[in-house]
């Protein structure tokens, strides 16, 4: 193993953007937490700004590592957060009805974050073994079907169905890439729409149906989700081109929007940045996204291709589900937004990412 | 490795990552277009929403579900209230909207202000009561005046009404505005700041029934927070409407019964163990608890000595006196000391020891077998029986019967009673248990309290042949589209310990007691309309000194309880009746008419 990453600088095309994306999201939560207890406002911006430096630190101590070895590890790593799913169902700590978070000493950790990573890492060994240009046929494609619905099904448990639903769309995302066969195509799509209508008329409750109506139609609860984005919708209009200014927004001001620190802190940020604000922001994550892509682009080793494509797609569709979500383009589900939601597991999830990226950028000679 | 550098070349992926760019290029383009059309293009017009957080939802309470009789009387209504609320950021200045109300409606400005500095919370959007349940003059006022009072709204919400103040409030109890504590616990999720809930009796035991689901609306406001538009609605869903055992009108004439009295009565159906009237005297009313007290009122309420919060159908222990003499005849006979015939002698008194028992009677009942000695109330006869049985026997049977526990009606907080043993009074009170405290349990003296509830369970299983039924005060609970969704239903807790010839016996006696010239409810049970069987009790007060030795004008206070339990008719009974009044005198004077009359009244009404 040679010391290739010395020779290669720190790749700042892909740290920088992550760094910008985490300063605006500190500035952000600040103002979303306006209407909080200064005390309250203070601790969430230093807890962020914390987690975002520890990801940091992360991030640029990686290239010590080489991620070649993690081929190796991924079996022990998915089964490591397939174990801590299955604890957060047995002895999670429970909040909105929900079993989400673990407790560690003092903090709390949300296994379905790190499950995100687990899931492509199996997936990229399994398909720099299996796969090749002809694409995947149904045989081999059952199992990297079974190695998503574990986890999959293990959250939906919780019940999170954004972070599923993520979990999903990565391990769909890669295997696409990956090629599927014309005919394994159609037969899984025959079966998941067989599935889909036996679920809909034999299992699904009563309120269970309504519940996915309104997912797929938020309007269906003007109450409940309906409100929170035609209030989501109004924060992002109202900022109009230059937006209202650093702590001007008055929809985040008085609880008019939900979890205005996480999911909703897009809103946040369009109403007091404006068009101007928000196309800064996307054309940030727009960089980190094609950046990520690059580098498997470059990349000399199958394994850390498809690693780094998984790797974009997890940040991707944060970034596209979110968004869409909170302009009212998609059904409402709660995913964080990269680096500027608030939260941990989740800003720490990313930062492992990054930390991914930056090595097999670093390697990508593929030098042994 | 090298195999895998075979079977996929990099130009492959390349290719694959260069279509993989184009698909997120062309969705950023739709996201920028979506943020183009929002801020750009809808711009102006989300502004305009957003300055006044102009969309608001505002909710709309449910009425809460009706509470019926077993004959679909509606006992509790709901009616509709309007509440002065105001908003605080659309008033922008609060106290001159105050003193705007205030100099409209002549409601004291104080009173709007203490309302409003009590009732406000941290989010100036939330409505803010100033003024509950005013009147339709004040809210015409309102209303006309709409414009020049920003910030002020009026909010309509049901409000419970109790169609017959007072009447039957132990059993259906009353709901009043949740409590900050409640609000918070789990069990009232959904449930909001002025929400009504059950506080007490069948309002509080079927509050998830009653209390139906919060709707609400998605409104636009303007600037002085006045609704233009309604967007959306969702309508609250009703309660679930409450049928109760009790025959409202047999009720309402047994607290008639009772007025100026303090007392329980229980009349319970001895076939099915539903409830069908319970008085506790005095009562309380319950529209007062819904509209709020004073510090005053509830002061009062409290410290009555007569104590109207209590149920005391369930919760007061009384003496039972000569109506436990049920008991210790169905325990003479089952343990076999005595039977049918066995006779004893009453000469008006009983040497136990060197102590001296008296019949209640001074100049004796000669002769008398244990049927007589029922229907005469011979105190004698049970000396004896209850001598030879035991303390510890007649424990045994005395639980049997299903004193001593609950009977395990649903209303919350009943009394246990109380069956003496050895073993309890050396717990209890430290001293052996004497011989001569027998023969006093015999005839429902000394230590032994029952409930009137537990007495009547206890006569309704005399009545319907020997089977403890748990007493039940739910018919029926129904959707407003009338969909059963509950029914009340008895179970046996436990069969008398009675042989059928035994338990005939006994009937016989309370047959006798009211239908026989000598019997001690001649007068005061026999009816002429109707066959009634019972027993008539006088328990003894054990007075403190200083109530004794009161100059008289509190005589009542040691007067002894007066008792009577019955059933009729007696052939096939369907009425079971105790009745207990407090400081009564003899069970014949003041209990034995009441009981009469109740039963009358259900009989004849073709109960």
């Amino acid at each position: 193993m040679g010391d290739v990453w010395q020779k290669k600088k720190l790749d700042w095309g892909l740290l920088l953007p992550v760094v910008a994306l985490g300063v605006i999201g500190v500035t952000v939560l600040y103002s979303a937490a306006a209407s909080e207890p200064v005390y309250l406002q203070r601790m969430l911006c230093i807890k962020q700004a914390t987690w975002i430096l520890i990801g940091l630190a992360i991030a640029c101590t990686s290239p010590f590592f080489n991620y070649k070895k993690l081929e190796g590890w991924a079996v022990a790593i998915y089964a490591v957060s397939i174990a801590l799913l299955v604890c957060v169902l047995l002895w999670g700590k429970s909040a909105g009805g929900a079993r989400r978070w673990l407790s560690l000493g003092p903090v709390a950790m949300q296994p379905s974050e790190l499950a995100k990573i687990a899931v492509v890492l199996i997936l990229a060994r399994y398909y720099n073994k299996h796969a090749d240009m002809e694409g995947l046929g149904i045989k081999k494609i059952i199992v990297p079907i079974l190695l998503t619905a574990v986890p999959f099904l293990l959250v939906v448990k919780q019940p999170d169905l954004g972070t599923a639903l993520m979990i999903a769309l990565v391990a769909a995302s890669v295997t696409v890439f990956m090629k599927i066969e014309k005919r394994a195509l159609y037969t899984l799509a025959c079966m998941s729409a067989i599935l889909a209508a036996a679920g809909w008329f034999f299992f699904l409750k009563g309120y269970q149906k309504e519940r996915i109506l309104t997912f797929l139609n938020p309007e269906r609860d003007p109450l409940g989700a309906g409100y929170h984005i035609i209030q989501s919708k109004i924060a992002i209009g109202s900022g109009m081109i230059f937006g209202k200014g650093f702590m001007q927004g008055t929809q985040n001001a008085l609880s008019f929007l939900p979890e205005q620190y996480t999911d909703f802190v897009f809103s946040v940020m369009a109403e007091e940045w404006g068009f101007v604000g928000s196309i800064v922001v996307l054309v940030l994550y727009l960089l980190i996204i094609i950046w990520g892509l690059s580098i498997g682009y470059q990349c000399r080793d199958n394994f850390g291709i498809i690693m780094s494509v998984g790797i974009t797609s997890i940040v991707f569709w944060h970034v596209a589900v979110n968004v869409g979500m909170v302009m009212g383009l998609l059904p409402v589900v709660g995913v964080p937004l990269p680096l500027i939601s608030y939260g941990g597991s989740s800003v720490i999830t990313f930062m492992i990412g990054i930390a991914l990226l930056l090595n097999i950028s670093m390697r990508r000679s593929g030098v042994e | 490795m090298e195999d895998y550098y075979r079977t996929i070349d990099f130009d492959w992926f390349k290719h694959r990552l260069v279509v993989v760019s184009v698909c997120v290029f062309a969705v950023f383009v739709i996201i920028v277009a979506r943020l183009f059309f929002l801020q750009v293009v809808r711009g102006e017009k989300y502004r305009r929403l957003s300055q006044n957080n102009c969309i608001r939802l505002q909710s709309i309470a449910p009425p809460r579900g009706l509470i019926f009789d077993r004959n679909g009387v509606c006992i509790a209504d709901n009616r509709p209230s309007f509440d002065l609320c105001l908003i605080p950021k659309d008033a922008k200045n609060a106290d001159q909207t105050i003193l705007k109300v205030s100099s409209l409606t002549g409601i004291p400005r104080e009173k709007l202000k203490r309302n409003f500095v009590k009732n406000r919370t941290s989010n100036p959007y939330a409505p803010v009561l100033i003024a509950g349940d005013v009147g339709r003059d004040v809210l015409a006022l309102a209303e006309s005046h709409n414009f020049d009072l920003p910030g002020v709204v009026i909010k309509v919400r049901p409000r419970r009404y109790y169609l017959f103040d007072g009447k039957a409030a132990h059993i259906v109890g009353y709901a009043g505005i949740i409590s900050r504590a409640e609000l918070q616990s789990p069990a009232y999720r959904g449930y909001e700041p002025e929400s009504y809930v059950g506080k007490y009796g069948a309002e509080k035991l079927y509050e998830p029934f009653l209390q139906g689901k919060y709707g609400g609306r998605q409104v636009e406001v303007n600037a002085s927070g006045k609704v233009v538009r309604v967007l959306k609605t969702v309508e609250a869903e009703s309660g679930n409407h409450v049928y109760l055992t009790i025959d409202f009108g047999l009720q309402q004439r047994a607290e008639a019964l009772f007025k100026g009295l303090s007392g329980a009565a229980v009349a319970i159906d001895p076939r099915s163990g539903e409830v069908l009237a319970m008085v506790s005297s005095p009562s309380f009313s319950q529209n007062a608890f819904v509209n709020g007290m004073s510090a005053g009122q509830w002061h009062d309420l409290v410290k009555d000595p007569r104590n109207p919060l209590e149920n005391k159908a369930i919760q007061a222990e009384y003496p039972p006196g000569s109506v436990y003499k049920i008991v210790t005849a169905i325990a003479a006979m089952d343990e076999g000391v005595i039977d049918r015939d066995t006779a004893f002698f009453c000469p008006g008194y009983y040497k136990y020891g060197n102590r001296v028992f008296r019949c209640w009677r001074a100049g004796g009942h000669g002769s008398v077998s244990v049927v007589d000695a029922l229907a005469q109330s011979c105190d004698v006869f049970f000396y004896q029986a209850g001598q030879k049985i035991g303390v510890e026997r007649l424990a045994w049977y005395a639980r049997g019967c299903g004193l001593g526990k609950p009977t395990g009606i649903a209303l919350p907080s009943e009394d246990d009673g109380l069956v003496p043993t050895n073993r309890w009074k050396l717990e209890r009170i430290g001293t052996k248990w004497q011989g001569g405290e027998t023969l006093s349990v015999a005839i429902g003296q000394s230590y032994t309290l029952v409930t009137p509830i537990q007495m009547a369970v206890l006569t309704a299983a005399v009545a319907n042949g020997g089977v403890l039924k748990r007493p039940v005060i739910l018919k029926l609970i129904e959707t407003p589209e009338g969909v059963i969704l509950k029914r009340g239903k008895s179970v046996g807790t436990g069969v008398l310990p009675a042989s059928p010839e035994a338990l005939d016996i006994v009937r016989e006696g309370m047959w006798k007691a009211v239908n026989d010239r000598k019997g001690t409810a001649w007068y005061s049970a026999h009816s002429r309309k109707m066959d009634i069987s019972g027993k008539t009790g006088t328990a003894q007060v054990v007075a403190s000194p200083r109530e004794s030795d009161d100059d008289g004008s509190r005589k009542d206070v040691i007067r002894p309880h007066s008792w009577f339990v019955g059933y009729a008719p007696s052939d096939a009974p369907r009425i079971a009746v105790a009745v207990v009044v407090e400081h009564g005198g003899h069970g014949s004077s003041a209990a034995a008419p009441i009981a009469r009359k109740i039963m009358e009244a259900y009989l004849e009404n073709g109960g």
